[in-house]
C-alpha cells in the first residue's frame, strides 16, 4: 500500500520539492498551502503522515497539529514538523502541541523520507 | 516529475510574488510620512515573506542569499515580537534591505556574483538595529545551539561519527512515557528500525498491564528491554529514538561492557487522554481569501494567441467561402457563421485578457529607482502611485522598464529643483513624482509627473540653438519646444550627471514607447511641473487596421495612425511643379504633402491620378503629418499582427505583416518611417507655408 502524504507549507518551493522527492521515493503526495487549507485537504486525503511548516498565513503549523490532535479522525496520526525555525521554543511548543517529530529545513531527502518511514503507521 | 532546475524556476518566481508581498507590507509599514500604528498581521507578512525566501535558497544552497535574508529577518523578528518599534529610519532600513534582497535573488538567479561590499553597510544597520533593542528581553533569546532541546528533538543532530568496530551487542532499556501515543509516534515503528539495524530481540514488560475491563488503549502502559546486536554504534540507536527522547526513558548500554539494570517502571499516567473534540476549528481569523489564479508558461499563451488568432482568420476566409458559393442568404448558416464570428472575437478577447498584467511589480521597481535616484540627486522625493492594478499586456510591461525607469529618473533629476530652490519657491522641501496608470478609450496610459519647475524653455531653446537643432531665429510654440527634448543628442543638464544624461536621452525613450506601438507626449507648467505620458495599445498582438489597396496590392495602415480619409475634389490638389511628388493638399488652410505609397514602395513610377486617388491623412506624434495616396479603401478590421523582423530584418516602411479574411498575406505599413522618410520634402515645403491659398 502506497503511503499517503500531505506536506502543507506556504512555500510554492517547498511544496514542489517535498513532491518531487518523495514521490520519487514511492509516497503519494498532496500538497496544501497554508493550515487551513491543509486541515481541509486532511478529511478528503487522509494522510498517512503530515508534514506542516510553523510559519504560514492564516492558520499556522501550530494550529494544524492542535486541531489533528482534538479532532475525531486519526487524531494520532504522524505529524512532522518542517521548519527552518529552529529556536528552542518552538520547538518546545510544537511538541507541547503534539508533533510527532521535527526537521530543520532545508532538509536532506533521505533523512526526510527516512523519518518518514520510521513513523508511518502502515 | 519536476526536475531540479524546474524547482529551482519555481523559487525564483515564488521570489518574485514574495518580493512583491514584501513591498507591499513595508509600504503599508510608512513608505511616506510618519510612522503609523503597525498591525502584527502585516509584520507577519513581512517575516514571512523574508523567511520564505531564505528557506527557498537554503534548499539550493544560494549562501548570500541565505545570510543577508537572515540578518535581515533578524531585525523583523525583533520587530514581530515588539522589540523593534517602528521608526521612520527602520523603515527606510527595511526598504533599502528589500532592494538588496531583491538584488541577492537575481544575482542568484543569474549566476552572477554581487560585489561582496554591497550590502556590508546594510548589514552593519541591520545588525546595529537589534543592538536598540531592549536588553532585558534579550535573554530570553537563547541562541538555539545552545539548547539541550534542540539537540535531542532534531533529527540529524547529535549523530557523532564513531567509528565502528565490527559487530558489537547492545541493550536498550526503553520506557515511554505518557503522552508518547498524543505525539503520533508509535513503539512498534521505533522497534521494526532498530529490527533493521541488526538482529533484535525485544521483551516486553507488562506488570503495569491492568485487567482488560480496566485497560485504557490510549495509555501505553509497556516498556522493553531490547537486545540488539550488529555492525552499528550507540548514535544509530539513538537516531532510531531522535523524535521521541524527550518522550521515553532511554538507556542504552554495551553488553561487552556492562550488564544491563532494568528500567525503573514509570507511574502510569493519572492524566487521561484529552476529550476529542466534537469539531477541528483552528484559531480561524476571517482573512479574505485570494482570488484563485494559476500559473502558466508563456509559451503556452502566445501559442494560443497566435492560434485563436489563426482561428479569427479561418472564420472570416469561411465567411468569405459562403459568401462567394452564394450560400449567405441561407438563415441557418448565416445565423451559425454570426454566432462563429462572436464567439471567435470573445475567445481572442479572452485570450489577450490572459497575458494582460497588473502594472503594479513594474511600479514598484520604479519606486526603487526614485529611492537610489533621489539619495544620488540629494533630493527628497515623495512617490506616489495610482492605478497599480491596471492590466497591461505583459510583453508591454516588460518594455516599459527601460523607458519608464529613464523617464522617473529624468523627473527626479531633470523635473525636480534642488530642495533649497523649492523652499525658496514656496513648496515644500521634499518634491513629488506620481506615477500612473489608467485605462483610456481603449488604450493604456502611463503618466510620470512631478511638482517641479517645468520646462525651462528658454533654457531649452538656447540650447537647441547653441546646437545647430533648430534654425538661430526660429520661433516656436511652447508645444515645438518642449518636442525638442526628443530630438536625439539633446540634454538639458549642463553637467552630464550619473543618473540621466550619459548620452541617452529621451529619443531613445521615446523610439522604445513607438516599437510599442505607442506614443509620447509631454506637457508642462513653468513652476508647477511636467507630466510625461506614455500612451500604449492594449494589446501588441493584433491591431486595428485599415484595409488599402495600392498598386493592385493589398496592404494594411494602423488606423491609430490615420486622422482622417479624404477622397480630395481636383481644386483641392496643388501641384508645386516637383514632378509627382510635388502635390499637396489643402486641408483646414493647411498644405499637407502627398506622397504615393505605390511610388514611394516601388509598384508604380507615376502617381495616381488625383482624381483617382483616395487620401489617409496620417499623423506622427510630433505633428508630423502627411497624406498617403491610396487607390482605395477595402475595409476596416483587426489584423493578428505577424512579425517580419526575425525572417526579414528591417524592411522600409513595413512595419509587420498579417493574414487578411481571404487567407492572403498583406504588409502592414509603418507610417512614422513613411513620414520620416517624408520629412526632408516637408521642411522644403514648410518655407512656403506662408504662400496664400490659391483659390
Amino acid at each position: 500500500m502506497t503511503l499517503r502524504i500531505l506536506a502543507i507549507d506556504d512555500s510554492r518551493t517547498m511544496r514542489e520539492m517535498l513532491k518531487s522527492s518523495l514521490s520519487a521515493a514511492g509516497f503519494e503526495v498532496h500538497t496544501a498551502d497554508d493550515g487551513l487549507h491543509g486541515l481541509d485537504r486532511m478529511a478528503e486525503v487522509d494522510p498517512d503522515v503530515v508534514i506542516t511548516d510553523i510559519n504560514m498565513p492564516r492558520l499556522d503549523g501550530f494550529g494544524v497539529i492542535e486541531a489533528v490532535r482534538r479532532g475525531t479522525v486519526r487524531p494520532r496520526r504522524p505529524i512532522l514538523v518542517l521548519t527552518t525555525e529552529s529556536a528552542p521554543e518552538l520547538k518546545s511548543r510544537a511538541r507541547e502541541a503534539g508533533a510527532t517529530g521535527w526537521i530543520v529545513k532545508p532538509f536532506d531527502d533521505q533523512r526526510l523520507i527516512g523519518a518518514i518511514r520510521r513513523i508511518a503507521s502502515i | 516529475m519536476a526536475s531540479v532546475s524546474d524547482i529551482k524556476e519555481t523559487f525564483f518566481q515564488e521570489c518574485d510574488d514574495l518580493l512583491e508581498a514584501l513591498n507591499d507590507g513595508l509600504i503599508q509599514i510608512g513608505g511616506q510620512g510618519s510612522p503609523t500604528e503597525v498591525d502584527s498581521e502585516t509584520i507577519n507578512a513581512i517575516f514571512r515573506a523574508v523567511h520564505s525566501i531564505k528557506g527557498g535558497a537554503a534548499a539550493f544552497r544560494f549562501n548570500a542569499l541565505v545570510d543577508f535574508a537572515h540578518a535581515y529577518e533578524n531585525t523583523l523578528d525583533a520587530m514581530r515580537a515588539g522589540r523593534l518599534g517602528v521608526t521612520q529610519d527602520l523603515s527606510d532600513l527595511l526598504q533599502r534591505a528589500a532592494d538588496h534582497l531583491a538584488d541577492h535573488v537575481r544575482a542568484a538567479r543569474t549566476g552572477e556574483d554581487l560585489a561582496p561590499s554591497s550590502g556590508t553597510d546594510l548589514l552593519a544597520r541591520l545588525s546595529a538595529s537589534l543592538s536598540n533593542q531592549g536588553v532585558s528581553n534579550n535573554q530570553d533569546e537563547a541562541p538555539p545551539e545552545f539548547a539541550p532541546l534542540a539537540l535531542s528533538f532534531d533529527l540529524g543532530l547529535g549523530l557523532g561519527d564513531d567509528t565502528l568496530s565490527g559487530r558489537k551487542k547492545w541493550r536498550i532499556g526503553f520506557a515511554p512515557a505518557a503522552g508518547f501515543l498524543e505525539s503520533g509516534n508509535d513503539p512498534v515503528h521505533i522497534l521494526r528500525e532498530l529490527a533493521g539495524l541488526g538482529d533484535l530481540d525485544a521483551r516486553p514488560n507488562l506488570n503495569r498491564l491492568p485487567a482488560l475491563d480496566d485497560l485504557d488503549p490510549e495509555i501505553l502502559l509497556l516498556d522493553w528491554q531490547i537486545d540488539l546486536e550488529g555492525a552499528l554504534c550507540e548514535d544509530d540507536i539513538r537516531q532510531a529514538f531522535d523524535f521521541v527522547a524527550d518522550l521515553c526513558k532511554l538507556e542504552i548500554t554495551s553488553l561487552q561492557e556492562v550488564t544491563f539494570a532494568a528500567p525503573a517502571h514509570l507511574p502510569a499516567s493519572d492524566a487521561p487522554p484529552a476529550a476529542p473534540l466534537p469539531s477541528v476549528t483552528g484559531p480561524a481569523t476571517a482573512a479574505p481569501t485570494p482570488r484563485a489564479s494559476l500559473r502558466v508558461d508563456t509559451d503556452h499563451v502566445d501559442r494560443l494567441i497566435n492560434l485563436v488568432g489563426e482561428l479569427v482568420i479561418n472564420q472570416s476566409v469561411l465567411s468569405r467561402s459562403v459568401h462567394e458559393a452564394g450560400l449567405a442568404g441561407q438563415p441557418t448558416l448565416a445565423a451559425g457563421l454570426s454566432d462563429l464570428r462572436n464567439l471567435s472575437r470573445e475567445i481572442q478577447e479572452g485570450v489577450m485578457s490572459i497575458r494582460a498584467q497588473p502594472v503594479k511589480p513594474l511600479f514598484q521597481r520604479m519606486a526603487r529607482i526614485v529611492r537610489d535616484a533621489s539619495d544620488l540627486a540629494g533630493k527628497r522625493v515623495e512617490f506616489l502611485t495610482l492605478g497599480e492594478g491596471t492590466d497591461v499586456d505583459k510583453t508591454v510591461i516588460e518594455q516599459l522598464v527601460d523607458p519608464l525607469t529613464h523617464m522617473v529618473r529624468n523627473a527626479i533629476d531633470h523635473g525636480l529643483e534642488t530642495p533649497e530652490a523649492r523652499l525658496a519657491a514656496g513648496k515644500p522641501e521634499a518634491g513629488k513624482v506620481r506615477l500612473s496608470a489608467a485605462h483610456r478609450s481603449g488604450r493604456v496610459v502611463i503618466e510620470v509627473s512631478d511638482d517641479g519647475g517645468g520646462i525651462n524653455r528658454p533654457k531649452v531653446l538656447h540650447i537647441a540653438q547653441s546646437k545647430g537643432l533648430i534654425a538661430p531665429d526660429a520661433t516656436l510654440s511652447d508645444a515645438d519646444i518642449d518636442a525638442l527634448l526628443f530630438l536625439p543628442g539633446f540634454s538639458t543638464a549642463s553637467s552630464v550627471t550619473s543618473l540621466s544624461g550619459r548620452g541617452v536621452g529621451l529619443d531613445v525613450v521615446k523610439s522604445a514607447i513607438r516599437r510599442l506601438g505607442g506614443r509620447l507626449t509631454v506637457a508642462s507648467t513653468p513652476g508647477q511641473g511636467t507630466t510625461m505620458s506614455i500612451s500604449l495599445p492594449l494589446t501588441l498582438a493584433v491591431l486595428d487596421g485599415m484595409v488599402i489597396e495600392v498598386a493592385g496590392e493589398t496592404m494594411v495602415v494602423p488606423i491609430a495612425a490615420i486622422a482622417q480619409t479624404l477622397q480630395p475634389a481636383p481644386d483641392e490638389i496643388d501641384h508645386l511643379g516637383m514632378g509627382s511628388g510635388g502635390m499637396v493638399v489643402r486641408l483646414r488652410d493647411r498644405f499637407i504633402p502627398i506622397v504615393d505609397l505605390g511610388c514611394l514602395l516601388g509598384f508604380r513610377n507615376v502617381a495616381i491620378a488625383p482624381d483617382k486617388m483616395v487620401l489617409l491623412i496620417v499623423e506622427t506624434d510630433t505633428g508630423a503629418i502627411c497624406a498617403l495616396a491610396v487607390d482605395a479603401i477595402h475595409d476596416q478590421q483587426q489584423v493578428v499582427i505577424k512579425g517580419l523582423e526575425a525572417n526579414y530584418g528591417r524592411v522600409p516602411f513595413v512595419a509587420a505583416a498579417t493574414i487578411l479574411g481571404n487567407g492572403r498575406i498583406a504588409l502592414i505599413l509603418d507610417p512614422e518611417d513613411i513620414i520620416g522618410f517624408d520629412a526632408k520634402a516637408q521642411a522644403t515645403l514648410s518655407e512656403k507655408e506662408d504662400l496664400p491659398c490659391l483659390p
